[in-house]
């Protein structure tokens, strides 16, 4: 009888103490929560409400259209432009910024001399701001010879200066340009914190087996840095995605579309259109994809980090 | 037991505290702060309180003449207007143009309009009035008489009217056309300027042979090449066909738009603009002009004055700076004296305070728009005031757009926004080969079937 009681207040213990850890984690998510609703969830949910609406984005929502707004946009071919653009940046990214970064990083991270100075370099383009960095590049590219350095150099060269921003042809290669110069110095961090982790032995047995460098990269460094370079993907892929600020103030998406992005697209249309209602139907449409992205990414990808 | 009791409490005082704060916090979050009411609640203050701590109406003002000697001259009036006004703090806010453009869009949809800001009228400003984000200022201009309405030009008060209420007044009118630099084209032999279409096309092969850039042009921000494919439809069409448009009695997809359009690419096909000017900003092309490295520039009564400021020893080309109107178009149904063009105005906020009203009263005064007319950066719109023009291309301009017989607004302004919008891009598109006229003019006509309804 008397174990009997014991035990259950022992169990009254311990259902109070469960009690009592919830509550501590829940205060400390609360204030973190509470501005994750009001300044994530809400707006969502809000844009998902004003996306079934003709709306100007001021006066009262009156003209309900269903799923009006997302037909429109699945049959504009200026959307369909900015999926393209927006894939061109992500396969551009991986393919020539990644390894550049990587090479870099390998490069700076190691014995080499002057180190310390090279790392400040070149990270610090990923220090300034998009719009200034934006700005700057605006006038490198100046199309006159006698304000653009770019095209001061060809011309000094014997060659014929381009037009760049303002030729539908190279403007996304330019914008690519800059994304890179912009970026790759935050990617040649993640690399650098990613060899720091491997450790010296590793390669000594490796080298001691007789490994050459070439081997090592591709058989003990790369392996060993996979964790390092998977986050790098998954953000280079989510940035190309939802970049805004570098586009937008270089070319507004321009010469027609020819630089345009999810983003900027959707900001014409909310801002410069006053088509609000359609502009937040884009924002859930970007939403999406990134989510359905990010999701496919993360099952398929991070999983093998526990398998 | 104690302490699950003490976080009980924390927590239910935490969610009580939170909530709230984000209910409240909302549907209000992007406002800024408004000004302080009339000052009808005005306290006796303790005597000793210096005068300067009581509550001032605060009246803000947006305006976007960034250029040095404008700029000066409206912080200037604020000064002296406040001077004899000690109850009136007046906070200017100066902003490039296409940035205020977007920020007054953020702010309009936040529902908290600045007390008086740049307004061009016409649609974009019958959007606001629309949503009643606008203070109706009929009242005022009618007060004693009408006394303060009669001193405007009535085509220009007109302009910033919607359903004859006045949302808004002007303080600027003037039209487009073409600015040209005299010595680029003595150099290229043209002797006087263009008249009609044909010569104006003779005239830019003629500068194209002397190695001369014909043209600068902004088509980055897309307007300034928007004013090229409008006025020829203004030649083209004249008020008829933007009327029947206007009214859905007639179609964007008319003849004489199209027509705009297939002008404009026989232009274009000379190659007249400077190289890149696809992305080209208006900042880029008065640079051009400032510079003398091109010979014309289509563009508004302001542009001497950004031109100079554009110019590395704001001087811009000085003397060499001469002004034609657009040339008419053989076979056009348009007056040759019709003008498009436009001005600028302040439009007034809902929350406007009759202090901010009666400072819009003084800024459009006729000493103020005098002195304003000295600087040579715009055009008085109140009766007398064009005695201030110095400039004589000013004076012709002005007594050009006075007298026209048709005065078409500037299409991104006379149309809603959204349509304004499309006519802009399609004009790009027409200009970078992505668009045919016929296309672009589609894609006007849609956007206008949509929002003209």
């Amino acid at each position: 009888m008397e174990s009997l009681t014991r035990h259950q207040v022992n169990r009254q213990s311990l259902s109070t103490q469960r009690l009592s850890t919830a509550l501590t984690a829940w205060m400390f998510i609360l204030p973190a929560l509470a501005l994750f609703v009001v300044f994530v969830v809400y707006p969502m949910i809000q844009s998902v409400y004003y996306s079934l609406f003709n709306w100007k984005g001021f006066g009262s929502l009156e003209d309900y259209v269903g799923f009006g707004n997302y037909q429109r946009i699945l049959n504009d071919a200026a959307f369909l432009r900015t999926l393209s653009n927006g894939i061109a940046l992500v396969v551009l990214s991986l393919m020539l910024q990644l390894p550049l970064s990587l090479a870099l990083a390998l490069i700076v991270g190691r014995d080499l001399p002057g180190r310390r100075y090279f790392r400040l370099v070149l990270f610090m383009p990923y220090v300034f701001s998009e719009v200034i960095a934006a700005i700057m590049w605006v006038g490198l590219f100046n199309p006159d010879p006698d304000r653009g350095l770019f095209n001061a150099i060809l011309v000094a060269m014997g060659l014929q200066p381009q037009t760049w921003l303002g030729n539908p042809q190279q403007v996304l290669g330019c914008i690519f340009a800059v994304l890179t110069w912009k970026y790759f110095g935050f990617h040649m961090l993640l690399y650098m914190a990613g060899l720091q982790n491997i450790p010296r032995e590793v390669e000594e047995a490796a080298l001691i087996d007789g490994a050459s460098g070439w081997q090592m990269l591709f058989f003990v460094t790369l392996p060993l840095l996979w964790g390092a370079i998977r986050t790098s993907v998954y953000l280079s892929i989510l940035g190309a995605l939802q970049q805004f600020g570098i586009i937008w103030v270089m070319t507004k998406g321009g010469p027609v579309n020819a630089s345009d992005v999810m983003s900027t697209y959707m900001y014409r249309y909310s801002f410069v259109r006053f088509q609000l209602g359609y502009g937040s139907a884009v924002a859930i449409v970007m939403l999406v994809i990134s989510l359905f992205f990010s999701i496919i990414y993360l099952r398929f990808v991070r999983e093998q980090e526990y398998a | 037991m104690n302490s699950i009791r003490l976080k009980l409490t924390i927590f239910a005082v935490l969610a009580a505290l939170l909530i709230p704060a984000c209910t409240s916090m909302a549907p209000s979050a992007p406002t800024t702060s408004q000004p302080a009411p009339a000052s009808g609640e005005s306290a006796p203050q303790p005597a000793t309180a210096p005068a300067s701590t009581e509550r001032k109406v605060v009246v803000n003002w947006w305006h976007i003449s960034t250029a040095e000697d404008h700029k000066a001259l409206w912080q200037q009036f604020a000064d002296e207007y406040m001077a004899t006004h000690p109850n009136v703090d007046i906070q200017i806010t100066v902003l490039e143009n296409e940035a205020f453009k977007s920020k007054l869009t953020t702010v309009m949809q936040s529902g908290e309009p600045p007390d008086i800001f740049q307004s061009w009228g016409g649609g974009v400003m019958i959007e606001y009035a629309k949503a009643g984000l606008l203070k109706d200022i009929t009242p005022d201009l009618d007060a004693d008489n009408g006394a303060w309405r009669a001193t405007f030009s009535p085509g220009a008060l007109g302009v910033y009217a919607y359903e004859g209420r006045n949302y808004g007044v002007p303080w600027d009118m003037g039209m487009v056309g073409i600015w040209y630099n005299k010595a680029l084209f003595e150099q290229a032999g043209i002797t006087s300027p263009p008249k009609t279409w044909n010569e104006f096309l003779e005239a830019v092969r003629k500068l194209k042979a002397a190695g001369i850039t014909p043209i600068a042009l902004g088509a980055g921000d897309k307007w300034p090449a928007m004013f090229w494919w409008a006025y020829l439809a203004v030649r083209l069409g004249g008020q008829e066909a933007f009327e029947k448009a206007y009214s859905r009695e007639g179609s964007f997809t008319d003849a004489p738009f199209v027509e705009a359009g297939k002008k404009l690419l026989e232009l274009n096909r000379l190659e007249p603009f400077q190289d890149g000017f696809l992305s080209a900003t208006y900042g880029d092309q008065a640079t051009i002009m400032g510079n003398g490295k091109a010979a014309m520039e289509l563009m508004g009564q302001w542009a001497p004055g950004v031109q100079k400021d554009n110019s590395p020893d704001k001087q811009g080309i000085g003397e060499n700076l001469g002004w034609f109107p657009f040339p008419i178009v053989e076979g056009g149904a348009g007056d040759p004296g019709d003008a498009f063009g436009g001005g600028n105005g302040f439009a007034i906020g809902k929350n406007a305070s009759p202090e901010a009203i009666d400072f819009v009263k003084y800024l459009t005064g006729k000493a103020q728009q005098t002195r304003l007319a000295q600087i040579g950066i715009a055009l008085p719109v109140v009766k007398g005031a064009e005695e201030g023009i110095e400039d004589p291309l000013l004076r012709v301009i002005q007594s050009s757009a006075s007298v026209a017989p048709y005065f078409q607004l500037y299409y991104d302004q006379a149309l809603p926004p959204a349509v304004g919008s499309v006519v802009n891009d399609s004009v790009q598109a027409l200009l970078a080969g992505a668009m045919t006229p016929e296309q672009a003019t589609q894609a006007i006509e849609d956007s206008v079937a949509q929002e003209l309804r």
